[in-house]
């Protein structure tokens, strides 16, 4: 139909403007030398060991699981990059709101292994974030840490703090109201927060197309008024100079901006019961092991003469001992007590709970 | 002393505690110039500049999650939910996320807001704008949930709220609002969250109430003095926790009780006060604890909410069958 209102033309403009940017592709070659981001060669080396660390945790996490020696757990690999690279560009006064498959940026933000271990077994301790260690223990809704982020960025910018809040949720959370409601706050207040979004294809079995008529999730950002960058997310210099860039913007009082990576979880949704074949190919899976993080990020760093076998065979092998040594202290943590809830309830019990108090410290006292 | 509305006493409350604490920050919908469509902020952005009171975007969660963020970042907000009967937008934000931060970080983060929000009916609103919603509020583990009846109970109680380190949902009956005037003190004072407070002594039966219920119970109070009923009215101006010390000690002393509420009658404030009484006075008792409340439909258009809503007649009716028992 001829349109008499060129109603269509804004859309068909702002679709145009979302590329996925790309440094490094699948080759290890770099194709975009003019984004390449100022790494120095050990902060290259440094981000390659965090990947491969990453990924040997969660082989270790889900084989924990299926012994039944961790509790939920979400499976990382496949989002090495999305998750590393954009941790790696924040500074230690950063602070990270994740979403629940996002312990990686806690952990290589400061979390201790162990505790992230507690939270996978359902132990509060898990959740006591160490003081300095800018982090919220990873979010169970869906989207709410984006209003989160929102607050906790103008609480900065009241702070006059050179910081910013980051948050992530995936493909999914996108569909939440607090998605847009926290991109439409951190804009209006011009608040230093990143809003990132690992589209790794499926929310639970349910695809990306079947979320929004949206063609990529990174031109959302439009309607907020903010910055939006779509990024290939297996690759770990895009991921990063995407988010340092939105940081520089943020400290420099531009306001939020949103990163949109395009990822794949190689895993189920949860160890808690998931099955991909009933919702993915063995294609589409393959498709997208081929892009691999690592396999790329190795591949350059080779080539540069940054890393070899050895280097790596010593990284698996620290990861090992570290994750060996932090399920023993998480072994050790006390058995958790329903009387350690109830005192944590408020900062004074009121009478409900101190009646309550009592009767369960009886029962746990047997 | 000067003589203020309940809507003066907390913009007074408001004033006191942007002026004692610098982290304190007043935010919501239309409460920067415009003074919040009741004018419970009039004139504080004046007072404490853009920085301190402002204007959110329109939405309720927004609102709910940048008061997370911004207590995470050491600030004491007071947001505004403009008519609580739009709280269930931001439930996820209050029910969900604040109320249980204490609880989810073991203690490490805390959530010192107040939730200040106008609830209750009578005053022929639009719908969702009357809603009596505190009984959700009072389920919610990790939160206070307080209801003044009076200018003065209202000041020192939202003092108390704004310096509490955990959440409060601060519920102000859109009625009292300038339904009359009282003595209160321009400096300040608290009144401790979690204390009823005996609006009225009396030896022959307690009403348990709150809120708006408080001036329907003390009028049918009067009334039944005529007939020769000495009446005691407890006012809970806290209904989370309750303060089941002056319940019981009430109950004891005159052996009947009825508690009256202006919300619909299932699974609210009312019959949680009268499970207390049943666990811890039952033995006192001389005839059943019954509920004044209003009936369990939507809150009704405005055309039938004066017969909806529960008056002093209705008090006076339950009185007696407890009374005559």
């Amino acid at each position: 139909m001829a349109s008499k209102t060129d109603a269509r033309k804004a859309l068909e403009i702002v679709e145009e403007q979302f590329p996925t940017l790309q440094i490094l592709n699948e080759d290890g070659e770099i194709v975009n030398k003019a984004a390449m981001p100022a790494l120095t060669d050990e902060q290259l080396q440094e981000l390659m060991r965090r990947m491969v660390y990453t990924r040997i945790l969660d082989q270790r996490s889900i084989s924990l699981n299926r012994q039944g020696r961790l509790g939920f757990y979400a499976p990382t690999a496949g989002q090495e990059a999305s998750q590393l690279a954009s941790q790696f560009a924040l500074e230690k006064e950063d602070f990270i709101l994740p979403g629940y498959r996002d312990v990686p940026q806690l952990i290589w933000h400061g979390l201790p292994l162990y505790q992230a271990f507690l939270f996978s077994r359902g132990h509060f301790q898990g959740n006591q974030i160490p003081d300095g260690v800018n982090v919220l223990s990873p979010q169970i809704i869906i989207g709410a840490q984006y209003v989160q982020a929102a607050g906790v960025a103008l609480g900065m910018k009241k702070n006059g703090k050179k910081s910013v809040a980051i948050t992530y949720t995936g493909d999914g959370g996108t569909s939440q109201g607090d998605f847009y409601e926290g991109m439409n706050f951190a804009g209006a207040f011009k608040a230093p927060a990143i809003f990132v979004v690992q589209n790794n294809r499926f929310a639970i079995s349910t695809p990306v197309a079947k979320q929004s008529a949206a063609k990529t999730l990174a031109q959302k950002a439009v309607a907020a008024g903010i910055p939006g960058i779509q990024v290939d997310g297996m690759d770990p210099l895009a991921v990063y100079a995407a988010t340092h860039e939105a940081r520089e913007r943020a400290i420099n009082g531009e306001g939020p901006s949103l990163i949109e990576t395009l990822t794949y979880r190689y895993g189920p949704h949860t160890m808690s019961g998931d099955d991909p074949t009933r919702y993915r190919t063995a294609e589409l899976d393959n498709e997208w092991e081929k892009k691999d993080p690592l396999v790329r990020f190795r591949k350059f760093l080779e080539n540069k003469g940054l890393w070899s076998e050895a280097k790596e065979n010593e990284v698996i092998e620290q990861a090992k001992e570290e994750i060996k040594e932090a399920i023993k202290k998480a072994d050790a943590a006390p058995k958790q007590k329903v009387t350690d809830l109830i005192s944590i309830m408020f900062e004074e019990m009121p009478y409900n709970l101190k009646e309550q108090y009592e009767i369960y410290q009886a029962k746990e006292s047997k | 002393m000067a003589q203020m509305t309940m809507i003066q006493a907390i913009t007074d409350a408001l004033r006191t505690e942007l002026k004692n604490d610098p982290n304190t920050l007043v935010f919501g919908e239309d409460v920067g110039v415009n003074g919040g469509v009741f004018r419970a902020t009039e004139g504080l952005q004046k007072e404490f500049g853009e920085e301190r009171v402002f204007d959110t975007p329109l939405a309720e969660s927004g609102i709910g999650g940048l008061s997370i963020g911004l207590a995470l970042q050491g600030f004491r907000p007071i947001p505004e939910i403009q008519f609580f009967g739009f709280v269930f937008e931001a439930m996820d934000s209050i029910a969900g996320q604040m109320s249980r931060m204490r609880y989810r970080s073991g203690g490490h983060y805390h959530m010192p807001i107040t939730v200040r929000s106008p609830f209750g009916g009578g005053v022929h609103t639009p719908e969702l704008h009357s809603d009596s919603l505190e009984g959700l509020m009072a389920q919610t583990p990790g939160l206070k949930v307080v209801v003044p009846s009076t200018p003065y109970d209202a000041k020192g109680l939202l003092l108390s709220a704004i310096r509490d380190n955990d959440p409060v949902i601060f519920l102000e009956h859109l009625k009292l609002y300038r339904a009359f005037r009282e003595e209160v003190p321009e400096e300040e004072y608290t009144i401790p969250l979690g204390k009823a407070d005996v609006k009225r002594e009396g030896s022959d039966l307690s009403i348990i109430t709150y809120g708006a219920m408080v001036h329907e119970s003390l009028k049918a109070a009067t009334e039944l003095e005529k007939e020769g009923y000495s009446v005691e009215v407890v006012d809970l101006r806290t209904i989370s926790p309750l303060d089941v010390e002056t319940i019981i000690a009430s109950v004891e002393k005159t052996g009947r009780a009825i508690v009256v509420q202006e919300a619909q009658k299932q699974a609210g404030v009312a019959a949680n006060v009268v499970a207390e009484i049943n666990e811890r006075a039952i033995l006192s008792l001389e005839a059943p604890v019954l509920r004044v409340t209003a009936p369990d439909t939507v809150y009704p258009f405005s055309q039938a909410e004066s017969v909806w809503l529960p008056n002093y007649k209705d008090v006076m009716e339950t009185a007696k069958k407890v009374l005559t028992f």
